[in-house]
């Protein structure tokens, strides 16, 4: 009988990560200006090192400004999303939620909105604190809409945050209808998704967020598998399943609220990702919060260099690629009924 | 084992359960009985604190269940489930291991004590040989004794058990109670079960608690408890009660219409 052991979560977190590396490594490499791998690493290398090398200086602002603080941004979007996808599929019991279902995005995605109409986009920070503003008020609202006598019931709960996303959804109908030509293009592309936003400074002001949301969320992990055979089975394991829902649904909507500040909503991660790991590691989420977190990483850093290399000097949103790949994937898991099996 | 003292309970309304005493002794197999709306599931949640009660007291031992944490709870008093299911399914034994949870932290895994003492739960629930199957593939009888497994795993001194025979066939019926009455005969662990099938609670429980609208309409031994003008009366429909020919435990049989007129014959 194989059972889940420390081990066993090490050992393959641990190869997730070289995985990640991996893909990090090919990833800043590629581009309109190729670097070779030796150069790379040794680039990086020496960064960390505060050593500088023989490599030229066009090729270290290359590496170091643009592609790898790109690279970092979108490999901790991609972990927190996949991360706040699992904590909602399990909570909201439904498969097919993911980290926007409860309107965070059309809450982040009206601040950003306005924060482009109002010229704040120019500022250093102006859009993702808007952004973040936005998702933070809409956290609030749907939760004091979606309790009831002090307590969270999942469907209310989602009813609440699906009507409150549909409400967000006609503000930025609105705002897209009177808007000009270039704030056009912003707001799309912050729409669909798309790091050439990203502010390397910034990242060092939403890693905090993700990594304590996901550390809260480990911590937890254990009573998370409980909560899936029901509320009732959990409570009477011993599990606190009020706090586990707020604490959980809470750390969820922060991590979302802060990935998304920096670079728009970026769709199908926080969906497919919690589902292949599943498929791959089981739902115990001792495992498969981690995994689920490096795997969301290389998938979404593979996904923003396609979308910069495929059709270049021409860049994509990332979140077209990650439609495109994650939409028919998802269809083929669904069409094989291995993604849940009562559906 | 557990002493309830008056306790009273309501969702929103109207009380559900009122003025409810009795004690349930150590080693005892108690039945709850009565029909639909009764009250009898809502007893069972109120024993394990899945609901507290507005009024009354309810003594586990010495201790006020009020004041035990949720954990000290589900290390005396496991519950067996009418049916669950789990969102995205697991396999037997993680199911199983999952009982232990009472005993583990924050971020720990369970050890080989807690492997072995899960694989004796399913040595004595015959679970095993699935004990690598996903629960969701499993039938209704073997899911059935995976949740006794689980329960088991807690090590409680008492197991609730919610209409334990809905959905099984015969067969399953009898190796299911059987199993209880094995777990309540040699390991001495106390058993409440609420229950639709009088027959079945006639036979297997050495008490019985009949509800009627949230009261306590009569407790005691089945031969007391099960008597035609107890079931008439509070379940409002014709019954025939004699002796089942084997064991001599009160055995009822339900009547259809046009079968009354014969009854009162008979009865005569």
């Amino acid at each position: 009988m194989k059972i889940l052991t420390l081990k066993k979560v090490l050992t393959i977190s641990l190869l997730l990560t070289l995985l990640l590396i991996l893909v990090v490594l090919l990833s800043v490499m590629v581009g309109s200006v190729r670097v070779d791998p030796v150069r790379s690493i040794s680039i990086l290398l020496q960064s960390l090192l505060g050593l500088t090398g023989t490599e030229t200086e066009m090729e270290r602002t290359i590496i170091l400004s643009l592609r790898f603080p790109r690279v970092l941004l979108a490999g901790l979007v991609g972990a927190g999303l996949s991360v706040s996808g699992v904590i909602f599929q399990a909570l909201l019991r439904n498969p097919l939620a993911d980290p926007y279902i409860l309107g965070v995005s059309s809450g982040s995605a009206v601040g950003a909105i306005i924060a482009i109409f109002l010229g704040l986009s120019a500022l250093s920070f102006g859009l993702p604190l808007a952004s973040f503003a936005g998702a933070l008020i809409t956290i609030g609202l749907v939760f004091y809409f979606g309790k009831q006598e002090g307590k969270i019931h999942p469907n209310i709960l989602l009813l609440a945050g699906v009507i409150t996303g549909s409400f967000l959804s006609a503000i930025i109908m609105f705002f897209l209808s009177i808007s000009q030509k270039e704030e056009l293009h912003t707001i799309i592309f912050w729409l669909m998704g798309d790091f050439s936003f990203a502010n390397p400074r910034a990242i060092g002001i939403i890693l905090p967020y993700i990594v304590a949301g996901f550390l809260i969320l480990y911590w937890k992990s254990r009573h998370l598998n409980l909560i899936l055979s029901g509320e009732e089975s959990a409570l009477q394991l011993g599990v606190d399943v009020e706090r586990l829902k707020i604490v959980s649904y809470l750390c969820a909507s922060l991590i979302t609220a802060a990935s998304v500040s920096l670079c728009g909503l970026i769709g199908f991660v926080g969906l497919i990702i919690p589902h292949s790991a599943r498929l791959l590691f089981g739902p115990d989420h001792r495992l498969l919060l981690p995994a689920s977190a490096l795997i969301g990483a290389s998938f979404l850093i593979a996904s923003d260099t396609f979308a910069r290399t495929i059709l270049a000097p021409v860049e994509l949103p990332v979140g077209v690629i990650t439609a495109a790949f994650g939409g028919p994937f998802f269809i083929y898991l669904l069409r094989k009924r291995k993604v849940v099996k009562t559906l | 084992m557990i002493d309830l003292r008056s306790v009273s309970f309501r969702y929103r309304q109207d009380w559900v359960l009122q003025d409810i005493s009795l004690r349930i002794e150590r080693g005892e197999f108690i039945g709850v009985i009565g029909p639909n709306g009764s009250g009898k599931s809502t007893l069972l949640k109120i024993l394990c604190r899945l609901l507290s009660p507005q009024k009354g007291e309810i003594l586990l031992e010495i201790t006020s269940l009020s004041e035990m944490s949720q954990r000290e709870i589900a290390r005396k008093i496991a519950v067996v489930p009418q049916e669950a299911y789990s969102l995205f399914p697991f396999r037997v034994i993680e199911m199983v291991l999952m009982g232990r949870s009472p005993y583990l932290g924050h971020l720990m895994f369970e050890g080989a004590r807690d492997f072995e003492i899960a694989k004796k739960a399913m040595d004595w629930t015959e679970t095993l040989s699935i004990s690598e199957r996903f629960i969701d593939e499993l039938s209704g009888g073997e899911r059935k004794r995976v949740f006794i497994a689980r329960a088991l795993a807690q090590e409680p001194e008492v197991i609730l058990l919610d209409e334990p025979t809905a959905n099984l066939d015969i067969h399953h019926q009898i190796d299911f109670l059987n199993l209880i009455l094995n777990l309540n005969r040699e390991k001495g662990l106390t058993i409440a079960m609420a229950s639709h099938d009088l027959n079945i609670a006639s036979e297997y429980c050495d008490r019985l608690i009949l509800l009627k609208g949230g009261r306590i309409y009569k407790m005691g031994p089945p031969r007391e408890v099960i008597t035609r003008e107890n079931i008439e009366e509070v379940y409002g429909c014709k019954v025939w009660v004699d002796e089942n020919p084997i064991s001599g435990m009160p055995r009822i049989t339900l009547l259809k219409k046009e079968e009354r007129s014969i009854e009162a014959r008979k009865r005569d």
